[in-house]
């Protein structure tokens, strides 16, 4: 399992890349592993004010559908549309494949996240 | 390979004649009017009866139903479907009823309803039915309403939760959602059961009830349920009673006696009726007293030695669907009930747990079983054995069934066991079946040792193989179209 | 009469060799406070023979609608149903079997589904149709839930054009908090416009046309379509299948939903159910329809093959986020649709429903030469409003005919004209309307 160093963690399985006044959210190798092969993914809606802790997408797999949470509240100023056609990118590459990015209103939203260590413990704990 | 009934159709080979009305000259691009018609042809199949016939014959050659054999489906009762209940359904003075026709004319069809709703009642000590849910999760969602309806009488607004098991059918937590609570779910303790320490922390004054199967989704009888019961009602919650596994236990014991407010049973489980391939079903709702006034409209009625239809409680939810449920299925459950009288019925339960406990002994050596107790109806076992060796997986040992003729159990439900199959061998299997079906799960579980790649590919011997359920949602082809993709 | 095949030898066999010695040990772990006592209050088994008896009495009570004219519609229709249909419904393999969860020994009853859906998309001229709900007006309610949670709004706005009972299941649905229903007075027997365009500027997330309407009557579906388009909401209609031979199809007219009760297609009265609810759909709206849905799909030897597919939306895996708790369909009265479809054909079919208008316009019209015009002045397919005060007294007089009068509504008569009807039939009906 991949965790890289240069990113942050939730408890839902999401990893968040901050790029100045931007968080950039994606879902981890754990996630995607987890859920199996990914089918459908709707996408969040573009320009939505989201509060943290919205749900903002929802990946679905043949038997599985999770929805994707927003650790940060802010505006959704772009998505990932080719994951509309091609679902199976999840699976292929978590880390390259985000699913929103949201302009943060207020930066402190991150410091609930996990550091890679602690999600990789993390992880552990669940199995 | 099979083709679809488009593929079939050629142009004017359909030779069903419509006599003409012989009424005059009706111009339909006056008395319609051109702008409402239809335009070009109408793309539906062009077939000779004879063609159609053998279509759905050779497809019906490429299904599974209980006269074929074994369905071992826990939690879905597939029970023998006796042949006189689909003759009494298809008896014209039952089939050929319009429901808006003058009550006096169909005494005789409210008199099946009436008595099928006291039939329910005594058989789950409830004092009042409704028949009009077309299914056992249309049954949960009028039970609800009705639990709603009951605290919003009473001013009582602040109960916004609905508790369910973690082993609950999906249903359940799906049903209160649809209803409008919030779902929480209770724990399993280590034997199986409802654990008492975890309800008791999620008890308080936001509870509108707990939704409960018992036997519940492993099988097992909730001997905590009149401890249960007060602890939901000391709260002010009303118990539910998911009717699922009603089969162990008619005869035996009946949830109103165990406190249960509100009740659905399936009348396509317990009561014999046919699945007919996913539906109809028929979801009858019982209640206690305290209930009654919500029960939907309209109740059939009896006065004087007259039924009558009654639209006039004022607190009912309304109406859960249209005219009064699925009264064909009715005909055939209440059909089912005389013939077996009340020793029959519980000879049924008795029987049904005999077969479950049986499979289940015999079944021990070979393969793991999380909660080992005495059962009801239905069991739990799992893979773990074979997992573990070999990684053969449920699904495997499911598909590999399919070779020797047999309907899996259900699998990887309850949610809480990994790798699960749940066994329900109806009372109407005889031990010579129950015995092959032993046999064939212990040769199984030797293949998973021996050849554990037959079992990984199985099926072998069905007309399609495994299919790619990956591809079917990624890329949805959901109908048929000339170029052959939507 | 049981079906319980070990006898009692068997029993005690079965039962010794899992170290039991009796049947009431299986019950040890049932508390002794619930366990029943007492027998059942019921009465005994009866035979097959004694059954045979006792329900053929109960059935003679009843006076079969179905084996006299009928002139009661409103949603549920006299049709003949082939002869053909009902053996082919009797294979057991059809109506014994489960929900085809385990896709390689239900490729049959995958299939019929997979051309049940594909046929509702051909009658509606939608993208996709699911495998069917309970009936037409639980069906309704499911599309306002939809339309609710895909628009993010919740008004729904119904003309009292609908059917009342449809209207009722929307009002008892509305307890989910999905969508909120405001209902339209209609006055004039289809949908007031003025009203019904004065909601619009209130965010509405659909607009419930039923089309012909419960009073049998065309509505102006092609203007109420831009209007509600243009307030941002989809278009719901609510149609008899039937009438698709020949009208205009909701696809056509630009509706985002299609629903009704495809009883009229094959299956019997039955008193009121078990019938089916098609729900067809636009592609954009697809992975949020509810109920069970057929996909096509290969094998591992690349061999075409059915599956119940997207079943990310459904209640066993979304539990409770689901929208919508059904887990069933009402498979085998869609399997009786697919049939009657496939044995009318496109031809069979059309005549069908002209041989249904042409009679209710040929009663119609004589029934105005008899004084009794229509209550609403307005286009009607196989159903309209006969205007009269004594609709009540007309039902008795034809009942003593033998004849099943219509439903008696405000003002009139509610008759619906099927093709098992014919012209002496109408003409019995136009006399005993005068009282001949």
């Amino acid at each position: 399992m991949q965790v890289p160093k240069e990113l942050m963690y939730t408890d839902e399985h999401e990893w968040i890349k901050v790029d100045g006044e931007r968080a950039v959210i994606g879902i981890t190798d754990y996630a995607q592993h987890n859920l199996g092969d990914i089918v459908f993914v709707e996408v969040p809606e573009l320009h939505a004010q989201v509060a943290s802790g919205d749900a903002i997408a929802v990946v679905e797999s043949v038997k599985a559908v999770s929805s994707i949470y927003t650790p940060v509240g802010g505006t959704i100023v772009e998505i990932n549309d080719a994951l509309e056609e091609s679902p199976e990118l999840l699976n292929q590459e978590p880390y390259e494949q985000f699913i929103a990015i949201i302009e943060m209103d207020d930066p402190s939203d991150l410091d609930d996240l996990m550091t890679p260590e602690e999600y990789e413990k993390f992880c552990q704990a669940q199995g | 390979m099979s083709q679809l009934i488009f593929e079939k159709s050629r142009p004017h080979s359909n030779k069903m004649t419509i006599p003409p009305a012989e009424v005059g000259h009706v111009d339909i691009n006056k008395t319609i009017g051109e702008e409402y018609l239809r335009t070009g042809e109408l793309p539906l199949p062009d077939l000779n009866e004879v063609e159609t016939v053998r279509h759905y014959t050779f497809l019906s050659k490429r299904a599974y139903g209980v006269d074929d054999g074994l369905y071992p489906l826990g939690s879905c009762t597939m029970k023998y479907n006796p042949k006189i209940d689909e003759w009494a359904a298809r008896l014209p003075g039952l089939a050929g009823l319009h429901p808006y026709q003058p009550v006096e004319t169909v005494q005789g069809a409210l008199q099946i309803m009436y008595e099928t709703a006291q039939w329910l009642s005594e058989i789950t000590g409830m004092d009042q039915f409704t028949l009009q849910p077309a299914a056992g999760a249309h049954g949960e969602l009028t039970g609800v309403m009705m639990i709603k309806a009951y605290h919003n009488k009473r001013g009582d607004r602040g109960r916004t939760t609905m508790l369910v098991p973690d082993s609950a059918h999906g249903t359940n937590p799906a049903t209160a959602n649809v209803v409008g609570y919030r779902v929480e779910e209770v724990k399993s303790d280590p034997r199986g059961l409802v654990d008492l320490e975890d309800l008791k922390s999620k008890l308080g004054p936001h509870i509108a009830g707990l939704m409960l199967t018992n036997p519940n989704t492993l099988g097992l009888f909730e001997e905590d349920i009149l401890q249960i019961s007060e602890l939901v009602h000391g709260c002010g919650g009303l118990l539910y009673y998911d009717g699922a596994n009603l089969n162990a236990i008619m005869g035996i014991a009946r949830p109103g006696d165990m406190g249960f407010d509100v009740v659905h049973v399936n009348l396509h489980k317990t009561f014999g009726t046919p699945h007919g391939g996913g539906g109809p079903g028929s979801g009858p709702v019982g209640v206690k007293k305290h209930l009654e006034e919500f029960l939907p409209i309209p109740r059939v009625d009896k006065r004087q030695d007259k039924y009558l239809l009654e639209y006039d409680y004022p607190h009912s939810i309304g109406k859960v669907k249209e005219f009064y449920g699925n009264f064909g299925v009715v005909v055939k459950a209440y059909t089912y009930m005389r013939a077996l009288g009340r020793e029959g019925l519980k000879e049924a339960s008795q029987h049904a747990v005999l077969n479950a406990n049986y499979v289940k002994e015999h079944l021990r050596d070979t393969y793991h079983i999380p909660f080992d107790r005495l059962c009801k109806h239905e069991f739990v076992i799992t893979a773990k054995n074979q997992m573990d060796s070999n990684g053969v997986a449920t699904m495997d040992i499911a598909k590999r069934l399919l070779d020797y003729g047999y309907h899996p159990p259900t699998v990887y439900f309850p949610l809480i066991v990994r790798e699960a199959m749940m066994i329900e061998p109806p009372e109407t299997e005889s031990r010579e079946r129950l015995d092959d079906f032993i046999a064939t799960m212990k040769e199984i579980a030797d293949q998973a040792v021996d050849n554990p790649d037959v079992v990984k590919n199985a099926p072998h011997n069905t007309v399609v193989r495994r299919l790619d359920e990956v591809k079917a949602a990624r890329n949805p082809v959901v109908r048929w179209e000339e170029s052959g993709d939507v | 009469m049981r079906f319980t095949p070990n006898s009692d030898a068997v029993v005690q066999e079965m039962l010794n060799s899992i170290g039991l010695q009796q049947l009431e040990q299986l019950f040890d772990d049932v508390p002794d406070q619930v366990q029943m006592k007492r027998p059942l209050d019921l009465p005994p088994e009866m035979s097959e023979m004694e059954l045979y008896s006792h329900l053929s009495h109960l059935a003679g009570k009843n006076m079969a609608a179905a084996e006299h004219p009928c002139f009661l519609g409103a949603g549920a229709y006299d049709s003949y149903i082939p002869a053909a249909l009902d053996q082919l419904l009797l294979r057991s393999e059809f109506y014994t079997s489960y929900t085809p969860y385990q896709a390689e020994i239900s490729q049959g009853i995958l299939q019929a589904i997979f051309e049940y859906q594909t046929m509702i998309c051909q009658l509606t001229q939608m993208d996709v149709s699911n495998a069917s709900l309970y009936d037409g007006a639980t069906a309704l309610a499911e599309a306002c839930t939809l339309a609710a949670v895909h628009t993010r709004k919740q008004l729904i706005v119904v003309p009292e054009t609908v059917h009342p009972e449809y209207r009722q299941v929307l009002d008892t649905y509305a307890i989910s908090g999905y969508y909120e229903p405001v209902f339209v007075p209609c006055p004039d027997g289809i949908m007031d416009w003025d009203r019904v365009a004065g909601i619009m500027n209130e965010q509405p997330a659909a607009l419930v046309i039923q089309h012909p309407n419960f009073w049998g009557h065309l509505e102006p579906v092609e203007k109420a379509a831009d209007l509600i388009h243009q307030a941002g909401g989809l278009l719901i209609m609510v149609v008899d299948p039937l009438s698709l031979a020949i009208l205009k199809p909701p696809g056509a007219w630009g509706a985002d939903i299609a629903v009704g009760e495809g009883q009229p297609l094959g299956n019997a009265l039955n008193f009121g159910g078990p019938y089916l609810g098609f729900m067809a759909v636009t592609r954009k709206l697809m992975r949020k329809l509810p109920g069970r849905i057929v996909g096509q799909t290969d094998d591992v030897e690349g061999k075409r093959g059915f599956v119940l597919t997207l079943q990310a939306r459904e209640q066993h895996i979304r539990r409770e986020k689901a929208g919508s708790n059904i887990c069933s369909n009402q498979a085998l009265n869609a399997l009786a649709a697919a049939i009657y479809l496939a044995l009318l054909g496109p031809r069979g079919l059309k005549e069908v429903a002209l041989r249904c208008h042409q009679l209710a316009v040929y009663a119609q019209r004589r029934l105005e030469e008899a004084g009794f015009p229509l209550l609403y002045e307005k286009p009607f397919f196989r159903e309209f409003v006969v205007k009269t005060p004594d609709a009540a007294a007309i039902n008795q007089r034809l009942l003593a005919q033998g004849m099943v009068g219509g439903l008696e509504v405000d003002g009139g008569m509610l008759l619906a004209f099927t093709e098992k009807l014919n012209r002496q039939d109408i003409d019995r009906l136009v006399a005993t309307f005068k009282g001949e």
